[in-house]
């Protein structure tokens, strides 16, 4: 019973920050992508004959921005799907005992 | 039972099997975790295979160049190399003869590692499996961190040595401690160029790691789904993940040339 209160502790706790990973990322990447997107068009509607050369450097900068949402993304999926290595923790020093 | 990773007992389970290396022990010679002096068999076969492959391919299409009749094999090649020209005229307006054939062989190598992603994941684990093979085996090179990070370390050395070609030892330490708050701050010069240096190679791994492993691990959710739905949901992944595997290719190329001529000028 002990143990089943532990667990369900670490539980909850890993659902509320892979949320907080899954979603702030999101909502970063959402606005980011936004503001890029919008500048792009406001500069294409400027100067039409630079398009090619924008659309490049934008999505050099799409790449940059992904980056670091897919990897708090990640690591919030790990969390949720792999296996918790908090978890896992409190599991081995239980056996143990 | 060999192969508890072909039939394993949760999802979690079954996830984590795929996310582990072949790992050879450098100290007893076995298969298992050793610490630093382990080596990623697969991610080194992997590398090595595509890049014999596709620099060979490069290669075998320079040697027999026809300017009559280029065929297709010919003309994707061209493309390829004039387009990396093309961006490192752009970006960088020294003269080398060492940046443009860098960006090429890491966009070329990046991008044909990124793109077994692409495959399904059980395929080789379940092809080598028929031929006897029961050990862990993770297809993408590029969501190894000891990739990425051999890539950008050799990128960061190149950077500090077309530093130190391009001033000279005296032009460098002067950059180093008069840069941007001037002489008499230069503690707080130091530190910032310490940091600026620093962050170089560690995001250029990570933002590549990230992608892949992102991608990996969303494709290996898509194979835990029933079978009704993975072709939906894995279709639609894949072909947004072509976009990601292009961009990131393009991106570690793109910011290996901007660094390179940074440290030019």
């Amino acid at each position: 019973m002990e143990l089943a209160h532990l667990i369900a502790g670490i539980q909850s706790i890993t659902v509320i920050a892979a949320a907080g990973l899954i979603a702030i990322a999101a909502f970063g990447t959402a606005l980011s992508f936004g503001m890029l997107g919008g500048k792009f068009l406001e500069s294409i509607a400027r100067q039409p004959e630079l398009a090619p050369m924008l659309t490049m450097r934008m999505f050099v900068m799409a790449g940059l921005i992904d980056a670091f949402a897919a990897i708090s993304v990640a690591t919030g999926l790990l969390l949720v799907f792999g296996s918790n290595p908090f978890l896992v923790a409190v599991l081995s020093a239980a056996a143990n005992r | 039972m060999t192969a508890n990773f072909l039939h394993p007992a949760t999802s979690g389970e079954y996830i984590q099997h795929h996310l582990e290396y072949l790992q050879l022990n450098l100290r007893t010679f076995t298969m298992e975790k050793g610490g630093f002096w382990t080596l990623n068999l697969d991610t080194l076969a992997l590398t090595i295979i595509f890049g014999v492959l596709f620099f060979g391919l490069f290669y075998f299409v320079v040697t027999r160049l026809s300017s009559e009749v280029p065929g297709k094999l010919q003309n994707a090649v061209e493309m390829t190399i004039e387009f990396v020209q093309q961006l490192v005229k752009e970006v960088f307006h020294g003269k080398s003869a060492l940046i443009a054939p860098l960006a090429l062989t890491i966009f070329v190598w990046i991008l044909s590692l990124n793109a077994l992603d692409l495959l399904p994941v059980d395929l080789l684990i379940r092809i080598l499996f028929c031929f006897g093979f029961a050990h862990h085996f993770r297809l993408v090179p590029t969501d190894d961190p000891n990739f990425t990070f051999a890539l950008s370390l050799s990128v960061f050395a190149l950077i500090i040595f077309y530093n130190f070609k391009a001033k000279g030892f005296k032009g460098v330490t002067k950059e180093v401690l008069t840069v941007p708050f001037g002489k008499w701050l230069f503690p707080l010069n130091v530190t910032f160029r310490l940091i600026e240096e620093l962050v170089k190679p560690i995001s250029l791994s990570l933002r590549l790691f990230g992608n892949m492993f992102a991608g990996e691990l969303i494709f290996l959710l898509i194979a835990t789904m029933p079978w009704w739905i993975q072709w939906t949901a894995g279709g639609i992944w894949s072909i947004f993940h072509i976009l990601v595997i292009t961009i990131q290719a393009f991106v570690f190329m793109m910011l290996t040339i901007i660094y390179l001529s940074m440290a030019h000028e």
